[in-house]
């Protein structure tokens, strides 16, 4: 008993920098933006209210995607003071894919690859304090990628 | 299980330039397999980039992220040793967990 008590504890020792239980990760992970069907839905879950379009972020992305399983996006915000960068598509089954929060030491950009239902605009929406901005990039989808 | 995560870090000027490509089926539970049964969703919701021990940045995912996620960052104030940790947690419970050093560009 007293060496299998051992071997747990050194094992959560180990683990705990890793290891999240499932209930924090639940309390983490907006549920109600990222299971939202609507656009709509999706920025009421994030408490967007009003985002106002600002040529300070720039959506990269491809023109056409022949296969929208991949699609790689890059944004990037010039807006002193973002805090976070959400990734959203319209047409998507659930349009909400990706919520990025920056904190000091990592610069507002990301690159990442994305599924794209079919043909609709990427939209970028930043967070800077209590206000919201947004930028998008047209993308066609040849072929749906949502399986 | 640092297999499933795949990094580099490298120094470029003021910035560090971080490439991330994790190995994960990202199943949306929409997608019907050969014999039209649904597959049940599976997909990393979190994940955690810290420089030296501290969270510079937490992406949370639906299931619009590709299959074997990739990421590029952009770290500031690393110097060349620094260490960067990437972590991921999904939907069932599963994690992994890699961490590197900055090394110059």
């Amino acid at each position: 008993m007293k060496r299998r008590g051992f071997i747990l504890a050194t094992g959560a020792a180990l683990l705990s920098g890793m290891l999240l239980p499932l209930r924090a990760l639940a309390a983490v992970w907006n549920k109600a933006a990222f299971e939202a069907t609507t656009l709509a839905g999706a920025t009421q879950g994030l408490q967007v209210d009003k985002e106002t379009p600002s040529a300070d972020i720039t959506v990269n992305a491809p023109d056409r995607a022949e296969n929208g399983a991949v699609v790689q996006v890059e944004v990037t915000s010039r807006i002193p003071g973002t805090e976070a960068i959400a990734i959203v598509v319209e047409h998507n089954p659930t349009p909400l894919i990706a919520n990025f929060l920056f904190a000091e030491g990592a610069e507002p950009y990301v690159v990442t690859r994305i599924k794209m239902a079919e043909t609709a605009e990427v939209k970028a929406i930043v967070k800077v304090g209590s206000r919201y901005f947004t930028a998008g990039k047209q993308v066609e989808v040849l072929e749906n990628g949502c399986g | 299980m640092a297999d499933n995560i795949k990094m580099r870090a490298q120094l470029k000027g003021a910035l560090t330039e971080l490439k991330v490509l994790m190995t994960h089926p990202m199943e949306t539970g929409r997608r019907k397999n050969d014999l039209d049964e649904v597959v049940p969703a599976h997909f990393i919701q979190l994940v955690t980039i810290s420089l030296n021990g501290k969270v510079v940045t937490e992406a949370q995912w639906g299931t619009g992220i590709s299959k074997n996620p990739y990421l590029t960052l952009h770290l500031r104030g690393a110097k060349v040793g620094d260490m960067v940790a990437v972590v991921w947690h999904d939907n069932r419970g599963q994690s992994a967990r890699h961490e590197i050093a900055v090394t110059a560009g």
